[in-house]
């Protein structure tokens, strides 16, 4: 062995482009034991053909020695200020406690699908015989996990204080409306390598990722949140480089043989609609749950889809590829979306792990502002009768279970695009049984890979055959209720966890370390 | 382009067969112009009660009980859809002998009776 102490300096210092070289492209090499396609066993499953994976660009050039040192001064950046953050009890300065519901949408829904990511990177990067292509994966699937540990380092603060924040990874595998997100994932993960691509580098980090990481940090530095604000500038660095990974891949892919452009544009045409049904959660976040507002969900769609994925459709029309299928029923969607996924939560907040409540009259003022055409014709009569039976102690809950889309597994709450007082519904008869759609979006990623989605595991079916309650449960116990047992199933604490925030511990805690008297105790600091 | 599936008897795995659900079936019922209750409700029925029984016994202790349009319902006069079709229910018929087996979609409307002030909600 070389004493490295005593031995002399190398003479030749490598420059960056050897060191490129020899730390990323040379890394690969062809297989002698085994040949390259039954070592790469899944690149021929989707028709995909590639010809020279060489032809692969890395816009980033990033050699594994320099990813560590920047990540690793990311890090002690962010933990400084978490540090900070925890000792000087930031979360008491926050706009309201109500905010705090965002964050436990974002820890139980948004958190585990970055660990879903992760995992999904960590395969992907085995799957691409190319160098270039492998790297950035395994890249990826590091900065997913590192996003996961900053976020629940960063919530954890505030579950010292709040409810709901205590068991987010089992709350994402049970919890009825976890499944539209978490179905998302395993949908992706369950595809093969290049839709995978396609679905999480480009549908969801190219052409939908502002719409999830936007409102979130956006929201939280409107509310005071720095913990958030910060890991989530930390995090999008990280974000530039996943959006250039997608954007490359899908040039790269439509480069390498002309028969792709239409496998490629139907992947396009599913996760664009995969992904805007995982949307609706965030609509509802942006104009309902922010205390301070940032801006409506129609203009978000407006600004993030139609302006910037138009302009990246149109660079992208000379490879042939168009927008995706129903993007104009999105936008006319976008006057409805937020207060439809609302009153889901509304009517059964029962059965969730986060408070609701009621638009102010100012939070009505402003809904009526930025939806003209539709908020005071269809929706602020409906708040209002929900005020009045509140005020009368008959707050309305819905106890039953709701019809479920076999494939975003939202419930049937859409409406018919020319009477936004019809649910839409599209149904099918595939192999004896008979499946139920929100939309012809749904309907037609179903029909294109049914043996797919007649395994989805709708959480009121699974309710129903009684596979939602602890190990030792006994349904036929006299006395037995079967809403509680599910409740435990999903770790959720009845009256502490869910239901209205007026009334709430986390209502209550608030007023009393932040002084507030019973007069003001709805006002925000 | 060839895949290869390995078919048998657990794949593909439908997850919803009837026999999963212990002896009942799924109904779906949903009511036109009144979006309070939020989305279709899925119900755990007998598949020989009849229809008659959905609506005197099951509907009443639904969500759609709650809403104030409910009491004013005139029975006679609702209009049912079957799977999007227009469907004229026999009260005293099982729901499977009507055509209405697991996971049937069926959907009401009231005339005159169109939601919360008439909004539709």
């Amino acid at each position: 062995m070389t004493n490295f102490a005593t031995s002399k300096p190398p003479v030749h210092k490598m420059n960056l482009k050897e060191k490129y070289g020899l730390m990323t492209r040379d890394l690969a090499w062809e297989t002698s034991y085994q040949p390259m396609d039954k070592v790469f066993d899944q690149l021929g499953l989707e028709g995909i053909k590639i010809h020279d994976w060489d032809k692969w660009e890395d816009p980033f050039r990033l050699t594994m020695d320099a990813y560590w040192k920047y990540q690793a001064e990311k890090e002690r950046k962010l933990y400084a200020v978490l540090d900070a953050f925890q000792q000087n009890n930031g979360q008491m300065n926050i706009s309201d406690a109500r905010y705090v519901n965002t964050l436990k949408l974002f820890l139980t829904g948004i958190t585990p699908a970055e660990y879903n990511a992760h995992r999904l990177f960590a395969m992907l990067g085995r799957q691409f015989p190319g160098a270039g292509a492998a790297i950035a994966c395994q890249m990826q699937a590091a900065d997913e996990l590192r996003h996961v540990q900053t976020q629940i380092h960063s919530i954890s603060q505030y579950n010292k204080y709040f409810n709901g924040l205590g068991d987010h990874r089992v709350m994402n595998d049970r919890l009825w409306y976890l499944s539209t997100p978490k179905s998302f994932f395993e949908d992706a993960i369950s595809s093969g390598p290049f839709e995978q691509m396609i679905a999480i580098s480009f549908a969801l980090e190219y052409l939908l990722t502002n719409l999830v990481f936007m409102p979130f940090m956006s929201g939280a530095a409107y509310n005071g949140d720095m913990a958030t604000v910060t890991f989530g500038f930390s995090s999008q660095s990280d974000e530039a480089r996943h959006m250039t990974l997608g954007l490359e891949c899908i040039k790269f892919v439509l480069e390498q043989d002309p028969g792709n452009l239409e496998i490629i544009q139907g992947y396009l045409d599913k996760w664009f609609w995969r992904g805007y049904k995982v949307l609706g959660l965030v609509a509802m976040m942006l104009d309902y749950m922010l205390p301070k507002k940032v801006m409506s969900w129609k203009e978000a769609w407006q600004i993030y889809f139609v302006q910037n994925g138009g302009s990246l459709f149109n660079d992208l029309s000379r490879y042939g590829l168009r927008l995706p299928k129903y993007w104009e029923q999105t936008v006319a969607e976008a006057e409805h979306l937020s207060h439809q996924v609302w009153n889901n939560f509304y009517n059964f907040t029962g059965a969730a792990a986060m408070h609701v409540w009621l638009p102010s009259d100012e939070d009505m003022e402003w809904l009526s502002a930025k939806y003209p055409d539709t908020f005071d014709k269809h929706y602020r009569p409906r708040i209002e009768h929900y005020r009045e039976l509140e005020a009368q102690g008959k707050r309305y809950y819905n106890d039953n279970l709701p019809m479920l889309c076999q494939v975003c597994q939202v419930a049937l709450i859409s409406t018919k695009m020319d009477d936004p007082t019809k649910i839409s519904h599209r149904e099918l008869d595939h192999d004896g049984e008979k499946y139920h759609f929100c939309s012809d979006g749904c309907r037609d990623i179903f029909q294109a890979q049914p043996d797919k989605y007649v395994s989805a595991w709708l959480p009121a079916h699974q309710i129903m055959q009684g596979n939602c309650f602890e190990p030792g449960v006994d349904p036929e116990a006299s006395g037995f209720d079967a809403m509680a047992e599910v409740m435990k199933y999903f770790h959720v604490t009845p009256g502490q966890d869910n239901m209205d925030y007026k009334g709430s511990v986390d209502e209550r805690n608030w007023n009393e370390w932040k002084g507030f008297t019973k007069d003001s105790e709805t006002k925000s600091s | 382009m060839e895949t290869i599936t390995k078919k048998s008897e657990h794949f593909p795995l439908v997850r919803d067969r009837l026999k999963n659900f212990h002896g009942k079936q799924v109904l779906y019922v949903s009511w036109d112009h009144h979006t309070m209750i939020c989305a279709p409700i899925a119900l755990l029925v007998e598949p020989d009660m009849t229809f008659g029984e959905l609506v005197q016994q099951i509907l009443p202790g639904t969500a759609f009980a709650k809403h104030p349009d409910y009491s004013r319902i005139d029975w006679a006069k609702v209009e049912w859809l079957s799977s999007d079709h227009p469907f004229i229910p026999r009260p005293s018929t099982a729901l499977l002998a009507q055509g209405l087996g697991h996971k049937s979609f069926v959907r009401m409307r009231t005339p005159g009776l169109n939601g919360i002030a008439g909004t539709g909600c």
